[in-house]
């Protein structure tokens, strides 16, 4: 069976609207020196690398290929990994599984994206089938906003509480450095931005970045000779549940992939009550009513009550389970990498090297991804070799 | 390594053009035959991979289009992009970290795209491709280049198109089974010197899956296994520019590995065949020797003493290659499903007698700059 | 009874996919393009820990893995290090076929440097000696070379 997974070392760049000074390769390097820097290792270390972005958002035909220089790749085992908004939390699970397969020692995971240089919306909508949804899908945020009326309808949940979200996130990201937007921002801020689309407003939703991660992965027996805490891999599960956008509509069941991912995430990792089990969640909330509404998909709270478990500040940095320590998606969104940010800070808090934003004594986290037609990841990390 | 096999295998006829089908449709196909051909039921497999390309597919998340019909619905599913052979392997190491059995499922159609684009897309969007510079120019570079650099001709690579050909006459799902000559081959049409048209392999329309499973799934499973004994992959310098385009290091450092790992010390005295992704005639010998079953430079004349063709000691590309049949990324599963028939003794007409150890491969990027190299056995 | 298979007629849809696209070219590719456009320069840099010099120049050796910034000039000649003449046509290409691409090592560099040429490329072969023609209207491009001419062929 499979051997125990620790993360030891993660690297970001300092995300931006744009970076001008790189191209995409360059900026790959710049994530990949820090993580290799964090956990004290040179390129001749790593033994294979996995690779992730969206093709369409800058238009590199084999990315795996294209990256060597910058990943590191040079006469080594690279692949390339594709799951859309998903990527990040595929790529580091696929990290996971060159190590724990016993063919390789210390696995670099990498994700990226160079936002900036395409049109994020004209790329997206290529996602949708070209025959038969591609002429009336117009990109990610409608899909999102009727995903919210629906939640709003079934709930009695306002625009207001969603703003929670977006304010806490926003605040939150004072305290990263490496996030993108550093501007503090309050529930009116939300309320004033422009109207995207109804219930969706400007500040309710993600930014585009550009940006990297990477992330090295050891095995049982190096890990503890890396770092004195690595981030064990307690569970990671993935449903990408849907093919057609239409057959994704049934929200008042919640978001099924989310449940079904997380639920066998959960019996892996051993949690039975994870509000109390967890200590920190870093959730790829593209928009804020998924705040509300994907917590209750994950247990932590009941069916209806994300708004009131939001409001009485139990996912605040020092509530019951704190959300998004680094900001989260609606701070940051270089897309290939959010995902493996989101995992990146899960093991950042276990590993206990947060900074300001340090959750204290946190042992186990939870990270998630999102993306494609409504799918969900879902990655434990703890302190405690499984 | 631990024990993995390979379960189960199907793939479609590979063809210019299969109009009355959409991806999905030629997953599903696929999936549901290599569940067939294995004795298993999707209940058994609690993993998925899919193969696919956004460029080839003009579709952003192009694994979506899939995801039903590959039957990841409620699985652990992800999608490797590159060729069949790389998305095995993860779907291999899947396996090796406790899941049951591995789906790996590759589709792609020529007939939907213009590789011309898609390849240009392949190349540097800031030094190279406002070039215009695609596969087949940047391979016929290749070509010259190994050409020179030893004195191989236009001839004599020639006669790997035609044995490649000719071999996909006994292969029922070839998409170009043919009974040419030299001749006919340096008469065809001048595409980019030093390759013509017959040294070119098509762009098809097909999909291919296989099934990798623990031993004790495997035992369930009614069909003969075959086991995974080697693998490994490798990458060198992305700028064509950057390499010796004439000496396949990535391969060479793939094959070591995956020989080290099966315990393979003279591969050329123990596989019984090697089936390698031969987009371009020269590329057979050049692999071979990258293989390291020919000395450098030497790669034509194994085919020249008769030791790659079928009656030879060891058949190249038994199932016509990739010369015969190009869907791109399935190519390279379908090298792994032709080894995987001929180690079970079912490879019909083009049946390599007593096979029992075969080497599959496949390639990503520019000139093959990525390679992996699977050795299969009959036996565990 | 009639299969409704033997009688339905294929459709297909037309599309492409048309999405814009700026790509950064970074510092250390822009002062690379700058010297072309302003100076009909090539410029180059070299690896300090394996002497390799790259031209394009990179900002970093793939091979060493440490960041490069020793600047040198290659060129404007080289040797053909390998040549194919093109006979087919599409739109990306900026010339008309036949015509030839060019692996370059030029004069000064380790690499070579992937371009076209477009006449005389009967003269073509290996080791043929060729010089950089730059373009009238240099806008930042790969393109700002127009093409390699040949000075002495094989």
């Amino acid at each position: 069976m499979s051997r125990p997974v620790g993360i030891v070392g993660t690297g970001q760049t300092d995300h931006k609207s744009h970076r001008p000074d790189v191209n995409g390769r360059e900026m790959i390097r710049e994530a990949v020196t820090r993580a290799l820097e964090d956990a004290e290792l040179s390129i001749k270390d790593i033994d294979a690398i996995v690779i992730g972005n969206m093709d369409h958002f800058e238009s590199i035909n084999y990315v795996d290929t294209w990256s060597v220089e910058g990943s590191g790749g040079v006469m080594k085992p690279i692949m390339k990994i594709t799951t859309g908004g998903t990527t990040g939390a595929t790529v580091a699970l696929a990290a996971y599984y060159h190590v724990a397969s016993g063919l390789f020692d210390r696995v670099l995971a990498i994700g990226w994206e160079k936002n900036s240089e395409s049109d994020t919306t004209a790329a997206i909508i290529t996602c949708s089938d070209p025959i038969w949804d591609r002429f009336s899908y117009s990109g990610a945020i409608p899909s999102l906003a009727t995903e919210a009326t629906a939640y709003m309808k079934q709930y009695g949940a306002t625009q207001e509480d969603a703003a929670l979200i977006a304010v806490r996130d926003r605040n939150n990201a004072l305290n990263n450095p490496h996030a993108h937007l550093q501007r503090p921002i309050t529930v009116d801020d939300v309320m004033n931005s422009p109207m995207l689309a109804y219930p969706i407003k400007l500040l309710d939703v993600c930014p585009r970045t550009d940006g990297a991660c990477a992330v090295v992965f050891a095995a049982d027996g190096v890990a503890q000779k890396l770092t004195k805490q690595p981030a064990w891999v307690k569970a990671g599960s993935v449903r990408h549940t849907f093919t057609w956008f239409g057959d994704s509509t049934d929200y008042d069941r919640g978001l099924v992939s989310l449940q079904r991912a997380s639920a066998e995430a959960y019996k892996h990792a051993g949690i039975t009550k994870p509000a109390e089990e967890i200590d920190v969640a870093e959730l790829y909330l593209p928009y804020t009513y998924a705040g509300l509404k994907w917590i209750e998909d994950l247990g932590f709270c009941g069916k209806g009550e994300g708004a009131k478990f939001v409001r009485e500040g139990n996912t605040d940095m020092n509530g019951k389970i704190p959300v998004n320590p680094s900001g989260g998606v609606i701070s940051t969104n270089c897309i290939g990498a959010t995902a493996l940010l989101r995992v990146a800070e899960a093991a950042i808090q276990v590993m206990g090297k947060g900074g300001d934003r340090q959750v204290d004594g946190a042992k186990t986290a939870l990270a998630t991804g999102f993306g494609g037609c409504f799918w969900s990841d879902v990655v434990i990390l703890g302190a405690q070799k499984p | 390594m631990n024990d993995v096999a390979i379960a189960g295998v199907a793939q479609t006829g590979h063809e210019s053009r299969k109009d009355n089908m959409i991806y999905a449709d030629m997953v599903f196909d696929v999936v549901t035959s290599a569940l067939e051909d294995a004795g298993l039921t999707l209940d058994d497999i609690d993993s998925v991979v899919t193969v696919s390309n956004d460029f080839l597919d003009g579709r952003t998340i192009s694994g979506m289009a899939v995801g039903d019909a590959s039957g990841g619905q409620d699985k652990n599913i992800s999608t490797v992009e590159g060729d069949g052979t790389f998305g095995a392997f993860y779907g291999l190491m899947r396996v090796l970290s406790g899941y049951g059995a591995s789906i790996v499922v590759a589709h792609s159609k020529g007939s939907e795209c213009d590789i011309r684009y898609v390849t240009n897309g392949m190349f540097d969007p800031i030094y190279q491709r406002l070039l215009g510079i695609e596969a087949i120019s940047a391979s016929a570079m290749q070509a010259g280049e190994y050409m020179q650099r030893y004195g191989v001709s236009e001839e004599q690579l020639a006669a790997v198109s035609v044995k490649n050909h000719g071999n996909a006459r006994n292969n029922p799902y070839a998409h170009l089974p043919m009974d040419i000559s030299i001749d006919d081959v340096m008469k065809s049409r001048p595409i980019a010197d030093p390759l013509k048209k017959l040294d070119c392999g098509p762009v098809s329309d097909g999909a291919a899956a296989i099934i990798i499973a623990s031993p004790e799934i495997a035992a369930k499973a009614t069909s003969t296994p075959v086991w995974v004994k080697g693998v490994a992959h490798c990458a060198e310098d992305y700028m064509i520019g950057d390499r010796d385009l004439a000496v396949p290091v990535a391969l060479k450092d793939a094959a070591r590995r995956a020989y080290d790992m099966a315990g393979i010390k003279n591969p050329a005295e123990e596989l019984d065949l090697v089936e390698l992704y031969d987009a371009f005639s020269y590329m057979e010998p050049l692999w071979l020797e990258g293989l390291g079953l020919a000395e450098a430079g030497k790669g034509m004349s194994l085919l020249e003493k008769g030791v790659t063709t079928m009656e030879g000691s060891l058949p190249v590309n038994p199932s016509g290659g990739v010369l015969s049949s190009h869907p791109v990324l399935v190519a390279g599963l379908v090298r792994i499903i032709e080894s995987v028939l001929q180690l079970r003794g079912q490879a019909g007409e083009r049946q390599v007698k007593n096979a029992t150890s075969a080497l599959a491969h496949g390639i990503n990027g520019p000139c093959g700059q990525s390679h992996c190299v699977w050795i299969l056995n009959k036996d565990k | 009874m009639e299969n409704w298979k033997d009688t339905v007629e294929i459709i297909t849809q037309e599309g492409q996919i048309a999405v814009p696209y700026t790509w950064w070219v970074g510092d250390t590719g822009s002062r690379f393009l700058m010297a072309l456009r302003d100076e009909k320069k090539i410029l180059a840099n070299r690896c300090s820990e394996c002497g390799k010099v790259y031209v394009p120049p990179r900002k970093n050796c793939g091979q060493c893995f440490v960041d490069i910034d020793d600047w040198t000039e290659v060129g404007p000649e080289g040797t053909v290090e390998t040549f194919t003449i093109v006979h087919f046509n599409y739109p990306v290409q900026p010339v008309k076929a036949p015509f030839a691409y060019v692996l370059v090592k030029l004069d000064g560099a380790d690499v070579s440097l992937l371009h076209l040429v477009r006449d005389d490329i009967e003269k073509l072969g290996k080791g043929s000696r060729v010089v950089a023609r730059f373009s009238e209207n240099r806008t930042g491009s790969i393109l700002d070379i127009d093409s390699f001419q040949v000075i002495e062929g094989k």
